[in-house]
């Protein structure tokens, strides 16, 4: 006899499971499929991997009653500094004490170790790990997905949230609008002398972003941030392959000294950045989540923001929908879905794709440029505000599970 | 001649057969019925709402019905029974087509739930009383409306809760839903008679002569933002409860 759930999900990162725990919390079953190890995943050391959670992000978390067990991890982002290369005109974006923070940093592996921790109690989540599907199906009346190991997992609706590469975003045939940027994003802990006092910088240069990115002090009382380094791809080999000396001599000079003398708190990894885009995001019995549905360039941290975003907006169609009876994939509640989602995500993806191509250009007069802008920025609140809302995730309509 | 009464009930042959000509699109949400596709949620919201404040249910469930039974008349090919099956309850189907029972019994197998159809006129099948009694965009289709709601009457449990729409006889609805709604094909041609259409204050009546008293009708109105939503305009089409007193 089959377990039949409600929700197939593909995909058991960050976005895909804090979906089956939002689903789980609101009474809908999920089988969640994963290729990879949780011990892995979650092993000791720091890989570097670190996400901005937005207050709407975390009143996501905090709706699921995750907020306890994440809160001892996040180190609040109290102001943004964005500069063109530390020349002079650098905006701060900094929210008045009754705004709260812009946002919470946390390494990935707190994330995950905190959706494990609760989804490992909950009858309503069949996880799947070290997982292989070597078959979906996508039926009139159901979805399946076979496993290496035989076993066929049947639920209502397919949930994509497999990352860029969706397999399941392929085998339905949604194109995407992609470009490869011919960056890559390079990405180490450091440690640092001084304090970073909760400041997030975003240092931008021809080559692409620098972001510093505030965390808890290690438990040894050592200052950390995560850096994200976009470098331009034929540059990317030579950078990964310098020494480490030679490497921290790299991102020391590119640093101004803000921080003092660094460190490196963990090995280096890098991936490649691309830009993509579907309005396409569901189909028979389909829903696209995540990177599975957008891919964004990280220079605004926002990429698992908007996963988290889908997630809100697909459980309230879901929830809509179920207590009325209807199928979990019915059609009218997976359209309010693509269009709840299409139009936000490409304004994020089209603002972050501007603001990279916007800071790429060499030169003095575009640099000159860009800082007139940033100081008109700086000195106009309301579009100030409007990025700190950005930030925060807070613009559009938020889904019920996002709102404080 | 037992026959004979059975004869004279509610269903006019020439709208059954109407109907059964539509079952096998009845599911597709883009075929002949896509306007009662788009109907759905919105009386399955004022469904649900009913639900929970006559049985002081919790707004959240999912499985508002668990326990209940319940009897959709004229359930075509079962839109409204599976929902009501998937809340929970123990769910049974009449329509006078016999094609669209089939149809219904089809697709419920298929979505793997458990729902008893049944075809024919209702009086003479001999179900028992249920918690919950829904007919939905019947009665315009129906010749003796006295006996149809008292049929529907006899088959609701003390304490039970009925759930009736259909349109309302005005000139609006004779120039929409006739009028227009079969000529661009939102509506498949010969679906309505205007003249048998029910007024709330009709409907209101039929039920106080069941010893049923009926809510404050609920419009189901149509604007091109928002398209079908519940209203309080009465005019097109409106929703109901009845409960006895």
């Amino acid at each position: 006899m089959a377990d039949k759930r409600d929700l197939l999900i593909l995909g058991g990162g960050l976005v895909g499971m804090t979906l089956a725990l939002a689903a789980a919390r609101k009474g809908i079953s999920s089988h969640v499929i994963d290729r990879a190890d949780p011990a892995e995943l979650t092993a000791e050391g720091f890989d570097g991997r670190a996400s901005a959670i937005s207050t709407a992000s975390w009143n996501l978390f905090s709706n699921i009653g995750l907020d306890s067990a994440l809160e001892p991890f996040g180190c609040p982002i109290a102001s943004i500094a964005v500069t063109d290369g530390m020349k002079p005109g650098r905006i701060d974006f900094q929210p008045e004490a009754h705004e709260g923070s812009l946002g919470l940093m946390f390494t990935n592996r707190s994330l995950r170790l905190a959706l494990f921790e609760a989804a490992k109690d909950e009858p309503l989540i069949s996880w799947h790990a070290r997982a292989e599907v070597i078959k979906r199906e996508r039926l009139e009346f159901e979805v399946a997905a076979t496993l290496a190991s035989g076993e066929r997992l049947e639920a209502k609706l397919m949930v994509a949230a497999e990352g860029r590469n969706s397999p399941t975003r392929e085998d339905a045939g949604i194109s995407v609008a992609k470009w490869d940027y011919r960056h890559r994003a390079i990405i180490v802990g450091l440690t640092h002398e001084k304090p970073h006092g909760n400041v997030a910088w975003e240092i931008f240069y021809p080559a692409g972003p620098f972001a510093l990115l505030p965390l808890l002090d290690a438990p040894d009382g050592k200052h950390r941030s995560a850096l994200v380094w976009t470098v331009n791809e034929k540059d990317a080999a030579g950078v990964l392959a310098l020494s480490d000396r030679a490497f921290l001599a790299e991102v020391d000079k590119r640093m101004h000294g803000v921080f003092g003398a660094i460190a490196l708190d963990g090995p280096r990894s890098s991936y490649p950045l691309g830009f993509h885009h579907t309005a396409k995001i569901t189909e028979h019995r389909l829903a696209l989540v995540g990177d599975a549905a957008h891919g964004i360039h990280p220079i605004a941290g926002q990429g698992l923001n908007l996963g988290l975003r889908d997630v809100g907006a697909l459980v309230e169609v879901l929830v809509e929908g179920m207590r009325l009876g209807l199928d979990p994939a019915d059609a009218q509640s997976l359209t309010r879905y693509e269009r709840w989602r299409g139009l936000d995500s490409f304004m994020v993806a089209f603002a972050t794709d501007g603001l990279t191509r916007l800071f790429g250009i060499p030169g003095r007069l575009p640099s000159a440029i860009r800082r007139f802008g940033m100081g008109v920025v700086q000195r106009t609140p309301v579009l100030k505000h409007w990025f700190m809302d950005e930030a925060r995730g807070m613009s559009g309509t938020l889904p019920e599970l996002m709102r404080g | 001649m037992p026959d004979a009464t059975v004869a004279n009930a509610t269903i006019r042959p020439d709208e059954a057969a109407h109907f059964a000509a539509l079952a096998k699109d009845w599911w597709n949400p883009k075929g002949s019925s896509a306007m009662l596709h788009r109907l759905n949620p919105v009386r399955l919201a004022f469904l649900r709402e009913a639900i929970d404040r006559h049985w002081d249910g919790n707004s959240t469930s999912l499985k508002p019905l668990a326990g209940k039974s319940a009897l959709d008349v004229g359930c075509g090919a079962g839109l409204l029974c599976e929902p009501l099956a998937r809340l929970g309850a123990d769910v049974t189907g009449v329509d006078a087509a016999p094609e669209n029972v089939e149809a219904a019994a089809l697709h419920c197998e298929g979505a793997g739930l458990d729902i008893r159809y049944m075809a024919g006129e209702l009086a003479s099948l001999g179900l028992g009383q249920f918690d919950l009694v829904t007919s939905m965009e019947v009665i315009e289709h129906v010749a003796d409306k006295a006996a149809f709601i008292g049929s529907l009457a006899s088959h609701l449990a003390p304490g039970g809760l009925m759930v009736l729409s259909t349109p309302n006889r005005t000139p609006q609805s004779r120039l929409l839903l006739i009028g227009v709604a079969e000529a661009v094909g939102m509506v498949p041609r010969g679906t309505h008679h205007w003249d048998d259409f029910v007024t709330p204050e009709d409907l209101r009546e039929l039920l106080a002569g069941t010893g049923l008293t009926m809510s404050e009708p609920r419009g189901i109105a149509f604007s091109p933002l928002k398209g079908l939503h519940l209203s309080t305009d009465l005019s097109l089409n409106y929703i109901v409860t009845a409960t006895r007193a």
